[in-house]
C-alpha cells in the first residue's frame, strides 16, 4: 500500500507545472482558442521534446514506459492551466488503444510520428442516436477483399478537427447494440470518402462531426480482431476516465484556490466575505468534494491494470465522483465570485465550463452509476 | 503508487480473520445484530474485550510498553477493517482509547501503574466526563468546579451526555479549577470514582427508546464530591491541553468497512422485501440509491487509503483528514440507516422496548426489522457528537483553507 | 382556501390566450435565448402597449389595467405558456413605481409614457465594482453644481445598458456617517457627454452586462427623484418591488414540457430517455418542488391580495425559482447528451450555419452556463437566506 510518487513522477509534475506557468497563462489560452485553428501547434511540438507526447509508450517504440500514474500527473498540471491541446485523444485514447492493442506492425507505423508530435488522433466512438452507450453503433465496417468499406456517421469526435488520423468504431456484424461485432479502425482523416463538419465546443475545445461515405481501408487498418473491438474500446475509454478524473481534480484544485483567495479578499459590508460563515462551509464542502475525487483519481488509475470488473467498477466509481463534484465545485466558485464568476474574462468561468462537460464526457452520472451496479 | 498489500499485511489480516472468527462467538454476534445503539450488554463487552486482552489486542493504539498490541499503521488499518467488516462490537473507548494517552503522556508513574493495567485488562469501566449542560460545542465554557481543600478537590457540578455512565467505575472529567480569563485556562484534568459519596446518574433517554438500564447516556450529578489530589493528572490548570491531545484519540477513523457491512445489510432486506411483485432491491430507484451509497463508501474507502498510507509513511494525519473522515463518515452512515428505512416500510412502526432480550417470537414482518427505525433516530447523533460535523467545517476553514 | 377559477377568470384566460395567440410575432416565436436584438425584445412591449396590457401592475391611472390579482396571474401565466418575450423590468417593474410613487408631477408625465410605450429604454445604475451585496456602500460621486450634478464613478453589470437611452442611478451626493443616509436617486440621458458604456461578456458568449463610465456626466438637477440624501428609501422599495412574478412558475412549468420533449426524443439505449428510471424520476422530483413553489407563490398572492404588501417571503420565491430554473436548465443541458458540447453561435438574421445534432441541444449549454447568474443577481441567494433568517426567523 503506497501513494506517494516516485521521484521521477515528482520531476515528472515539475516539469509539467512549470512548463504550463511558463507558457501557458489564461491570456495565452484564450489566444490559443479564439485562433483560427483553436489549437497551438508550437505548443504541441514542445510537448513532444519535453517527452510528454512518449510518456506511456515503451521504450523499444521511442516511449518513457510510462504508465496510467505518468498520464495522471500529467493531466492534473495540464488541467490547471485548462490547456486545449489534444493530449486525451490523441496519446491517451488513441495511443493507448495502439500501445496496448495494435500489431507490432502497426505500432511501427505509427506511434513514431504521433511521439513526435507529427500526427494527430482523435477517437471517433459515439454516434448521433447512440448516447453513451460505447456499443450503440450503426456504422457499418464491410469485408472488401482484404479489407473494409466504412458507411455512417460518428458524432462529437473531440479533437477531431486537427486530427490526420482517426480510430473509428464502427460494426461488422451483429444488432445495433451489440458488443460483439464491434471492430476499430485507423482511418486517414483525408481518405476519399470522409467528411467532417468541425466546430467549437461550449469549453473551448474543438470537435467534429465525421460523415463516412464507401470510405475503404486495408486489412492494416483493422486493430486487434474483427468484431472483438469492443472490449478494447470499452477498456480505452476507461483509460479515459482515469486521465479525465486527473484532470477534473487540477481544474477542482484550480478553482477552489481561486475562490479561497477571492473570499479572502473581496470585502462587503466591511468585511471579508470570506469571514461569512455559510461561505466558509460552502468552501469546506467544496474543499471535501476535491479531496475525494484526489482519491478516486489516484484508485482508478491505480486499478486499470486490474480485472476488468475491478477497472471497470474504479472507472465507473470515479465518473460518477468526478461527474458530481465537479460540477459542484464549479457552480459554487462562480456563485461565490459573484458577478465576476459570470464573465469569461476571469479564469473561474473557464473551469467551470470545462468541469460541466467533463461530466457529459464518456457518460454522465446516471450513466457511469448504471454501469457501477453491473460491474 | 500501489494498491497492493505485502505478504505480511495479508498474513495479519488472516490472523484477524480467524481470531473473529472464533472469539465473536454466536451469543456475541447475536447481540450486536440487535443492538439499536450499537452499544450490546455490559457483560457482552466485557467478555468481548478480555477475549482480545488474552490475544494481546485490547489496545491497538498502546505503545507495546504499556502491553499494546504493537501494531504497525498498516496492521491498525486492517485490523479496524476486519473488525468492522464482522460487525464485532467497538469496545468502549473511553479507558482504551481516551483516558490511557493521556495517563502515558501526562501522568505520573504511580497513576500509570494504577491504572493502565486494569484498563488493558478491561477491569474496570470508564466514561467520559466532558460536556455540560451549558458546553457542549463550546466546550471551554465548562463549569463544574473543582475547589482545592489541601488533600482534595471538592467537586460540584454536574456532566451531561455521558455514554455508559451507568456502568462506570471511574470518570475522566474536565473541571474548573481557577476563573481565568482564558477560559481555556483553569481547567483541570480529574479521575473521579464513581462510587464516591455524592455522584448521581441519571439516565437520558434517547429517541431509539432504549430499554431500562440499556440507556446510552446520563447525566452525572457531582454533590460536594472529594476527590483525592494524587488523581489528578498532571498540572492543576493544564487540562486544556491533555484533552485536545485526546481529542485527536476520538477521530481519524476509518469508516468504510463498516458502511459496507450495514449496506449490505440493508440490501439482504431488500433482497426478501417485496415491492410491486418484484424484489425490492430490483426496484430502479431503490438500486440507484443503493448503488449511489456503496459507491460513496468506494469513494470513502479510497479516502481511508490514501490518508492511512500516509501515516503508514510516518506522515501526521492532519486536521483536514480527520474532520473530513468524520463528516462523511458519519453522513454515509446516516443515509445507510435513512435508507434502511425505507427498505423496511411499514415494519418501522413495531415498537420493541428491549430488542437485546432473548425472546423465542420472530420479529413482526421481518427479521432484524425492530432496530431499523430505532438505529436510524439514534445514528443521529453522529454528526452531532465528538465534535459535531458543523464544528468539523470550522476546522477545516481555519485550519487547511485558512479561513 | 380556493383554488378553483371564477366562471369570468376563466372567460379572462380565454381572452388573454386568444390575444396573445393572434397578435404575437411570429418571427419571435421559439426565440428565448439571449440572442434577441432591441427591436426583439421591444416588439411584443408595443403591441401590449397597444392593447393597454404592457403595465399590470401598475395603478390605473398612470396606466395600469386594474386587474385583480387573479386576473394578473392568468395574464402571467397566459404569457409563460406561450413564451412571450416579456416587458423588460426596467421600466415596468422597476422605474415605473418609483416614479408614480417618489416622482413629481413632471417627473411623472415625463417618464411614465416612455416606458409604457417602449420609446425610452431604462437600465439600471444599481452596481459597483465594491458595491454588490453590500449595494449601500456605492461611491458614484454626484455633487451639486448650479442646476446640475456633475456625476463621477463606475457602475458595473448594467443589463443591457448598450440599447439603454435612459439609467436611473444610485449616487452618493452626501458622505454621512451611516453610508445608508448620503444616496440619491438619479436619472440619467445616457446620451450625456462622460458616459461610456464597455461591454462584458458573460461565459455563455452573450453580452448582456456592461460597465458604465461616468465622467463628469452633468445631470439637470431635476432629474433627482425624491429628495436628496433619501434615495436608499427608494432603493429598497425598488427591491420589493423586484419580486413581482420573481419565482417564474409559469416560465419554468413551459420549460419543464420543454424538457420532456427533448427527453422523449432522446434515446438511450433505443429507448426514450424520459422513459428511463432516472431521468422520468428527475423530472417528477422537479414538478414537485415547482408544485410546492406555486402554491406557496398563490399563498403570498392571496394574502396580498388582502392588502399585505410582498415580505420577506418573496425571499423564499427567489431562492427556490432560481434554483429550479438552475436544475431545469442543467438537466436540459444533460437530456441533449453529447450534443451538449457544440458551441452554437447566436443564428443571425439570414444566417444560414449549418448546425449540429438535435435542434433542441442548439443552446443548452449556453443557457445552463448563463443562468447560473439567477442565484447572484437580484439579492443573491445567500442574502436572501439572510433575510429570512432576520426577517422571518428573527435571528
Ligand atoms: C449519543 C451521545 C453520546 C455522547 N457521549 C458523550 C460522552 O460520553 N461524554 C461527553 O462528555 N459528551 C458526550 N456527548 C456530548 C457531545 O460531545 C455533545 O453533544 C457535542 O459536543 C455537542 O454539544 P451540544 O449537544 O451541547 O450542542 P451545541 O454545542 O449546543 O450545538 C447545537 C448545534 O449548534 C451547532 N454549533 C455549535 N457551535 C457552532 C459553531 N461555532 N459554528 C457552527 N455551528 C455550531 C452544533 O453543530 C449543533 O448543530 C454525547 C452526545 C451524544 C449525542
Ligand atoms: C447577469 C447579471 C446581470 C446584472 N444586472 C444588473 C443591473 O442591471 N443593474 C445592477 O445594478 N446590477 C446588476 N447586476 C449585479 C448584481 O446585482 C450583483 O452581482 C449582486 O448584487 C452581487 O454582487 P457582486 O457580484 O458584487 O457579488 P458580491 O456581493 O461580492 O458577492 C460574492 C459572494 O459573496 C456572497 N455574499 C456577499 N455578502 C454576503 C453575506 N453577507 N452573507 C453571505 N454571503 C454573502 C454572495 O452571495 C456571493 O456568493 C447583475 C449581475 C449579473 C450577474
Amino acid at each position: 500500500m503506497d501513494f506517494s510518487f516516485t521521484e521521477e513522477q515528482t520531476l515528472l509534475r515539475n516539469m509539467v507545472q512549470s512548463f504550463v506557468q511558463d507558457n501557458y497563462d489564461f491570456d495565452t489560452r484564450m489566444k490559443i482558442i479564439r485562433s483560427e485553428e483553436g489549437m497551438s501547434r508550437e505548443i504541441w511540438q514542445q510537448f513532444a521534446e519535453l517527452g510528454l507526447l512518449a510518456a506511456p509508450f515503451s521504450e523499444e517504440l521511442g516511449g518513457l514506459d510510462g504508465g496510467p500514474i505518468e498520464t495522471m500527473v500529467i493531466m492534473e498540471e495540464l488541467a490547471r492551466g485548462l490547456v486545449v491541446e489534444p493530449y486525451m485523444p490523441t496519446v491517451v485514447l488513441c495511443g493507448g488503444i495502439l500501445n496496448r492493442h495494435a500489431s507490432k506492425e502497426q505500432q511501427e507505423t505509427h506511434l513514431p510520428s504521433l511521439i513526435a508530435g507529427e500526427s494527430i488522433w482523435a477517437l471517433a466512438y459515439s454516434e448521433p442516436q447512440g448516447r453513451f452507450n460505447l456499443a450503440d453503433i450503426v456504422t457499418s465496417a464491410k469485408a472488401d477483399g482484404a479489407g473494409f468499406v466504412l458507411n455512417g456517421t460518428k458524432a462529437v469526435v473531440q479533437g477531431g478537427p486537427w486530427a490526420d488520423k482517426l480510430i473509428v468504431s464502427a460494426r461488422v456484424s451483429g444488432g445495433q447494440r451489440d458488443q460483439d461485432g464491434v471492430s476499430l479502425f485507423i482511418v486517414d482523416k483525408s481518405a476519399a470518402g470522409v467528411s467532417t463538419q468541425d466546430y467549437p465546443t461550449v469549453d473551448g475545445g474543438r470537435a467534429c462531426e465525421v460523415t463516412l461515405e464507401n470510405v475503404a481501408v486495408g486489412a492494416d487498418a483493422l486493430i486487434g480482431e474483427a468484431g472483438k473491438g469492443f472490449a478494447i474500446l470499452d477498456e480505452a475509454i476507461d483509460y479515459g476516465i482515469g486521465a479525465l478524473s486527473a484532470e477534473a481534480v487540477g481544474h477542482m484544485k484550480q478553482l477552489n484556490d481561486a475562490t479561497v483567495e477571492y473570499c479572502k479578499t473581496r470585502k462587503q459590508f466591511g468585511v471579508a466575505i470570506g469571514s461569512f460563515q455559510v461561505l466558509q462551509h460552502r468552501m469546506v464542502d467544496m474543499f471535501m468534494e476535491y479531496e475525494q475525487s484526489v482519491s478516486m483519481t489516484y484508485m482508478v488509475n491505480m486499478k486499470l491494470t486490474e480485472s476488468e470488473a475491478e477497472r471497470k467498477k474504479a472507472a465507473s466509481g470515479a465518473k460518477v465522483q468526478i461527474g458530481k463534484s465537479g460540477r459542484f465545485v464549479g457552480q459554487q466558485a462562480v456563485q461565490l465570485h459573484g458577478g465576476m464568476g459570470m464573465t469569461e474574462e476571469l479564469n473561474v468561468g473557464h473551469y467551470f465550463k470545462r468541469l460541466t462537460m467533463i461530466d457529459t464526457q464518456f457518460g454522465n452520472v446516471d450513466h457511469h452509476l448504471k454501469r457501477f451496479a453491473a460491474a | 503508487m500501489d494498491l497492493s498489500y505485502n505478504s505480511d499485511d495479508n498474513a495479519f489480516r488472516a490472523e484477524v480473520k480467524e481470531f473473529i472468527a472464533e472469539a465473536f462467538t454466536p451469543d456475541l454476534q447475536a447481540e450486536a445484530a440487535r443492538s439499536k445503539n450499537g452499544y450490546i450488554s455490559k457483560q457482552g463487552h466485557i467478555t468481548w474485550q478480555k477475549r482480545l486482552f488474552e490475544k494481546g489486542w485490547a489496545a491497538p493504539n498502546w505503545p507495546a510498553e504499556h502491553g499494546g498490541a504493537g501494531f504497525t499503521p498498516t496492521q491498525k488499518f486492517i485490523f479496524t477493517q476486519e473488525m468492522d467488516a464482522a460487525g464485532a462490537p467497538h469496545s468502549i473507548p473511553f479507558g482504551l482509547t481516551m483516558v490511557a494517552p493521556v495517563i502515558m503522556a501526562f501522568g505520573s508513574e504511580e497513576q500509570k501503574q494504577r491504572f493502565l493495567p486494569d484498563i488493558l485488562a478491561t477491569n474496570v469501566w470508564w466514561c467520559q466526563g466532558y460536556s455540560e449542560p451549558g458546553s457542549g460545542s463550546d466546550l471551554a465554557s465548562l463549569q463544574m468546579k473543582a475547589e482545592d481543600k489541601g488533600d482534595h478537590y471538592l467537586c460540584n457540578g454536574s456532566k451531561i451526555w455521558t455514554s455508559m455512565a451507568q456502568h462506570a467505575d471511574w470518570i475522566f472529567c474536565l473541571v474548573r479549577t481557577a476563573k481565568t480569563e482564558k477560559p481555556q485556562q483553569g481547567i483541570s484534568f480529574l479521575l473521579i470514582e464513581m462510587n464516591s459519596p455524592g455522584v448521581k446518574v441519571a439516565p437520558l433517554v434517547t429517541l431509539d427508546g432504549p430499554a431500562e438500564g440499556q440507556q446510552e447516556i446520563n447525566q452525572v450529578f457531582f454533590e460536594d464530591v472529594k476527590v483525592p489530589k494524587e488523581n489528578l493528572i498532571g498540572e492543576e490548570n493544564k487540562g486544556w491541553t491533555y484533552a485536545k491531545y485526546l481529542l485527536e484519540f476520538e477521530r481519524g477513523n476509518p469508516y468504510s468497512a463498516g458502511l459496507n457491512r450495514s449496506l449490505k445489510k440493508v440490501k439482504e432486506m431488500a433482497a426478501e422485501i417485496e415491492a410491486n411483485g418484484d424484489k425490492l432491491a430490483n426496484d430502479p430507484d431503490f438500486a440507484r440509491k443503493a448503488t449511489d451509497l456503496e459507491r460513496q463508501i468506494m469513494v470513502m474507502e479510497a479516502t481511508e487509503l490514501r490518508i492511512f498510507a500516509e501515516i503508514s509513511a510516518g506522515q501526521n494525519i492532519g486536521p483536514g483528514s480527520s474532520s473530513l473522515l468524520k463528516t462523511r463518515g458519519t453522513e454515509i452512515q446516516q443515509d445507510v440507516s435513512e435508507l434502511a428505512v425505507e427498505a423496511i416500510g411499514q415494519y418501522g412502526f413495531p415498537f420493541v422496548e428491549d430488542t437485546l432480550a432473548s425472546t423465542n417470537e420472530p420479529d413482526v414482518g421481518m427479521d432484524g426489522a425492530p432496530m431499523v427505525v430505532p438505529g436510524y433516530f439514534n445514528k443521529r447523533k453522529t454528526t452531532i457528537y465528538a465534535g459535531s460535523n458543523e464544528i468539523q467545517r470550522n476546522i477545516i476553514a481555519k485550519a487547511v483553507l485558512g479561513l | 382556501m380556493d383554488v378553483e377559477f371564477a366562471p369570468e377568470d376563466a372567460a379572462f384566460r380565454e381572452e388573454v390566450r386568444s390575444f396573445i395567440e393572434e397578435n404575437y410575432p411570429k418571427h419571435l416565436i421559439g426565440k428565448d435565448r439571449g440572442d434577441l436584438s432591441k427591436e426583439d425584445f421591444l416588439a411584443w412591449h408595443r403591441i401590449l402597449h397597444t392593447k393597454g396590457w404592457v403595465a399590470p401592475s401598475w395603478p390605473e391611472e398612470f396606466g395600469g389595467t386594474n386587474w385583480t390579482v387573479t386576473q394578473k396571474y392568468i395574464f402571467n401565466e397566459e404569457s409563460a405558456r406561450f413564451g412571450t418575450i416579456p416587458p423588460l423590468p426596467f421600466g415596468v417593474g422597476m422605474l415605473g413605481p418609483v416614479i408614480y410613487t417618489f416622482g413629481n408631477q413632471e417627473q411623472k408625465d415625463w417618464v411614465l409614457p416612455g416606458i409604457l410605450s417602449g420609446d425610452t429604454w431604462w437600465c439600471q445604475g444599481y452596481s459597483e465594482p465594491g458595491a454588490g451585496s453590500d449595494l449601500a456602500s456605492l461611491k458614484t460621486k454626484a455633487v451639486l453644481e448650479g442646476d446640475e450634478y456633475v456625476v463621477n464613478g463606475h457602475k458595473i453589470w448594467t443589463t443591457l445598458a448598450q440599447h439603454a437611452d435612459w439609467m436611473f442611478c444610485l449616487v452618493r451626493t452626501t458622505s454621512g456617517d451611516k453610508r445608508q443616509d448620503g444616496i440619491s436617486f438619479l436619472l440619467i440621458d445616457m446620451n450625456t457627454p462622460g458616459m461610456e458604456v464597455r461591454p462584458i461578456i458573460t461565459i455563455d458568449g452573450g453580452h448582456e452586462v456592461n460597465e458604465v463610465f461616468l465622467t463628469d456626466v452633468r445631470v439637470p438637477a431635476k432629474n433627482l427623484v425624491g429628495e436628496q440624501d433619501k434615495g436608499w428609501t427608494i432603493a429598497k422599495f425598488l427591491l420589493g418591488n423586484e419580486r413581482s412574478g420573481i419565482a417564474g412558475v409559469a416560465r419554468s412549468k413551459k420549460a419543464i414540457d420543454r424538457l420532456r420533449d427533448i427527453a422523449r426524443g432522446e434515446l438511450e439505449d433505443g429507448e426514450p430517455l424520459l422513459n428511463t428510471a432516472d431521468f422520468s424520476k428527475k423530472i417528477a422530483e422537479l414538478e414537485i418542488d415547482l408544485t410546492a413553489l406555486e402554491y406557496t407563490e398563490l399563498r403570498t398572492l392571496a394574502s396580498e391580495s388582502r392588502g399585505k404588501g410582498p415580505g420577506p417571503e418573496s425571499s423564499i420565491l427567489k431562492i427556490k425559482g432560481t434554483e429550479i430554473q438552475q436544475r431545469i436548465t442543467e438537466l436540459t443541458m444533460e437530456a441533449v447528451g453529447n450534443y451538449a458540447s457544440p458551441w452554437v453561435p447566436a443564428a443571425e438574421a439570414g444566417d444560414n450555419y449549418l448546425t449540429i445534432g438535435p435542434d433542441a441541444s442548439h443552446g443548452v449549454s449556453q443557457t445552463y452556463f448563463n443562468n447560473r447568474k439567477t442565484s447572484i443577481y437580484g439579492g443573491s441567494n445567500e442574502i436572501q437566506r439572510n433575510i429570512i433568517a432576520k426577517m422571518v426567523l428573527g435571528l
